[in-house]
């Protein structure tokens, strides 16, 4: 334990902080007018509001979350098959965050409460081991994540599980999701930060194609707060030399190819096709979805999933009220929507960026928003 | 907008912003006015005048569980509970505790006389007499072994609120914080880290009457940091104060084995229950002495100076990680209940 302490106070070093805060700063100044860069990840924003880096930022610059929560990106009519399945009489197992996350009507924890067999898991090993305890009982694995999951769910797949046992994947993949910010005409987006460990699967070098067609620099960072500095600094050097590049910031973790096999594995299991996003649009190569020869293993082949008993699209009151979609585009803050902290808190939730540890309503709810807090505290000048 | 809620939940009795509202919307029409510090102050207990003096009351029911826990009991909880409300109030010689317990059909009776025996020496430690009690037994189930409610009454010449900084005034906390609610957290999901985890639980009316000593009325305000922890108290202090309050969090005194237990359960220490500490409140003139008759003391010696009071941002509380500044959020939910 010593020793990883060692390594995070490495990472937190205040220091540091204020050196990498000045850079920015400079890099501002240079560019002489204000800049909106984007991250797509629940645990780069955790990092930001657990350490409050928004308050060591220049003014000019606005460090926005995108569609970075896969729980949030889930979209209803996804749940209601996962509810319905419950339903059917199969164990339902998924990660704890998807447990409250509204289907269009129903949450898998309203289905748990009728007496539906919904279970958490840590990982799809442990859904695995039910269905081989259980072989006269079917065993659905909802698998939610980005491709890092996906990996771990694509292995299992190849690991040849029991009969009883598949798969309802609910995967998304992050680069869709960065293109559709990019090619957005609401967004200004003028550089992103991609999340480090999805790119130590699919490598650095998978965003090269999309900086030349967006013409927008990339950055991909890890999660220690000084990781996140550090990838800013050179974003806005990016942005300030107009270099539209990509940038590798977490070279101990990421390498331009990625981890092949990881890659091999995920396609082999699951290909990218075009879903819908929740609150979004459809995103084209947004979904990994199950290839057809492993049907045997895909829940929606499986079974007939009737989500008709547990849906209904007429939104009620609240959800009206719920703009996680333009929070999750970039084009609104969780202090634009008027349910954030009174009507829609974590007990209980209204949108599904108010679910999920990962979605930007939960952290700036459990971190206090961002206000702007640069000047509290210092001596007037 | 808020739903106005019909049934009480666990979060109600959590030390967070449900419980306040709960108190305040339920048990305010219960206050009247008195001359002093009565219900509708919400402080740590009230302070009635009599002549030239205060008496203070106040009063605390024990849920705790498990009832024996690494570090302590119930019994010495429901001692520390209620000495250290007197303490907060500036009231630091207690006259007299009361004890009122409530027992399950089928209690042991050799668990009873460990948790008097705790209880005793507890109270030997505050200098503090048991004058009258009560004794009640319910049915299997309609208690959880034993609840003790103690009441503790005590005269000063000077009540400190929890009201009372200004801008300027410096925060102290008393030693580590986080050890009680990580024990107990510990201990009840086995997580194996209780070997080096015990809670605080102790009467601490010795240490702030060395605190008042030193600082006399530059001590201000003063809180102890239980259900809600450091977090909710400063809430409530800058609240009260009408002051916005900066913590530096790398001043907080956090023991290693209470960080990693933090952060494998990804729970703030700021947001733990303590059971023997006090935040105070301090004229910054004054912060210097008060920190080192603090640090004198047994109960004292890792004192540390962890936050300021600003003009700025009334009512609320910010937090410097060093690498930049967020807001704190007030504690609302149930970390965990039956933490005292």
């Amino acid at each position: 334990m010593a020793k990883d302490l060692t390594q995070e106070l490495k990472f937190r070093d205040p220091a540091k902080a204020r050196a990498l805060a000045e850079a920015m700063q400079r890099n501002l100044d240079a560019i002489g007018r204000e800049v909106s860069v984007m991250h797509v990840c629940g645990s780069h924003e955790q990092a930001i509001a657990r350490f409050g880096l928004r308050a060591v930022l220049p003014k000019q610059l606005k460090l926005i979350m995108g569609p970075g929560c896969p729980v949030c990106v889930t979209d209803g009519p996804e749940v209601d098959e996962a509810v319905a399945l419950a339903g059917q009489g199969v164990h339902l197992c998924t990660y704890g965050d998807m447990l409250r996350l509204p289907g269009t009507s129903r949450s898998l924890a309203d289905a748990q409460a009728d007496g539906g067999k919904v279970h958490v898991v840590y990982s799809i090993d442990q859904a695995v081991e039910l269905a081989r305890q259980h072989p006269a009982e079917e065993v659905v694995f909802f698998a939610s994540g980005f491709e890092t999951t996906a990996v771990a769910t694509a292995a299992a797949a190849l690991a040849q599980p029991p009969k009883n046992f598949s798969i309802l994947s609910v995967h998304k993949y992050v680069p869709a999701a960065m293109d559709l910010v990019a090619e957005s005409k609401q967004t200004k987006i003028e550089g992103f930060i991609a999340a480090g460990h999805a790119a130590i699967i699919t490598g650095w070098g998978i965003f090269e194609p999309f900086a030349k067609k967006t013409n927008t620099p990339v950055v991909v960072a890890g999660f220690e707060p000084l990781d996140v500095l550090a990838a800013i600094v050179k974003l806005t050097d990016l942005i300030r030399e107009r270099k539209a590049e990509v940038f590798n910031a977490y070279p101990r973790c990421v390498t331009k190819e990625g981890s092949q096999p990881a890659q091999k594995v995920l396609w082999r299991v699951f290909e990218a096709r075009t879903g819908k996003w929740r609150g979004i649009a459809d995103v084209p190569r947004g979904n990994l979805d199950l290839r057809p020869e492993f049907a045997a293993l895909d829940a929606r082949q499986r079974f007939r999933i009737d989500t008709a008993p547990v849906r209904d699209e007429a939104a009620s009151g609240l959800e009206r009220d719920c703009i996680c979609g333009t929070i999750m585009m970039g084009l609104a803050s969780p202090h634009d929507c008027t349910i954030f902290g009174k009507a829609c808190v974590p007990e209980s939730p209204v949108g599904a960026c108010m679910v999920s540890s990962e979605g930007t309503c939960r952290i700036w709810h459990t971190y206090g928003g961002a206000p702007d807090l640069r000047g509290v505290g210092l001596p007037a000048t | 907008m808020e739903k106005v809620v019909q049934k009480i939940g666990l979060k109600h009795g959590s030390g967070g912003r449900a419980m306040r509202q709960l108190i305040e919307e339920v048990f305010l029409e219960l206050a009247s006015p008195v001359d002093g510090i009565g219900l509708a102050a919400l402080d740590d207990g009230a302070a009635l005048r009599i002549g030239d003096q205060w008496l203070v009351v106040t009063t605390d029911s024990h849920v705790v569980h498990p009832i024996f826990f690494p570090g302590g009991d119930i019994g010495r909880i429901s001692v520390s509970g209620t000495v250290n409300d007197l303490a907060m109030m500036g009231a630091t010689e207690p006259m007299g505790l009361t004890c009122a317990v409530i027992l399950e059909d089928g209690f042991r009776r050799a668990d009873l006389e460990r948790i008097r025996d705790s209880m005793k020496a507890a109270a030997l430690e505050a200098g503090a007499p048991f004058v009258t009690g009560d004794t009640k037994v319910v049915g299997r189930g309609e208690v959880d072994g034993i609840f003790i409610n103690t009441t503790g009454v005590a005269l000063t010449r000077r009540v400190v609120t929890d009201a009372g900084l200004r801008p300027g005034d410096l925060l102290i906390v008393t030693g580590h914080i986080g050890d009680h609610g990580m024990a107990i957290m510990s201990k009840r999901h086995d997580l194996g880290l209780q070997g080096d985890l015990r809670s605080d639980v102790a009467p601490i009316n010795g240490l702030i009457r060395a605190a008042l000593a030193a600082g006399g009325e530059d001590v201000v305000a003063m809180k102890d940091p239980t259900r809600g922890g450091v977090a909710g108290s400063l809430h409530e202090m800058a609240a009260k104060g009408k002051v916005g309050v900066l913590i530096d969090e790398q001043a907080v005194p956090v023991r290693d084995q209470v960080r990693a237990a933090s952060d494998m359960l990804g729970i703030d220490p700021l947001l733990v229950a303590n059971e023997g500490k006090a935040v105070i409140g301090v004229r910054a003139a004054s912060a210097g002495k008060v920190l080192a008759a603090l640090r004198a003391h047994p109960l004292g010696r890792d004192a540390a100076i962890f936050a300021r009071a600003l003009a700025e941002r009334p009512g609320s509380v910010i937090l410097d990680t060093g690498l930049g500044k967020r807001l704190l959020a007030e504690p609302e939910g149930e970390l965990l209940p039956r933490i005292c």
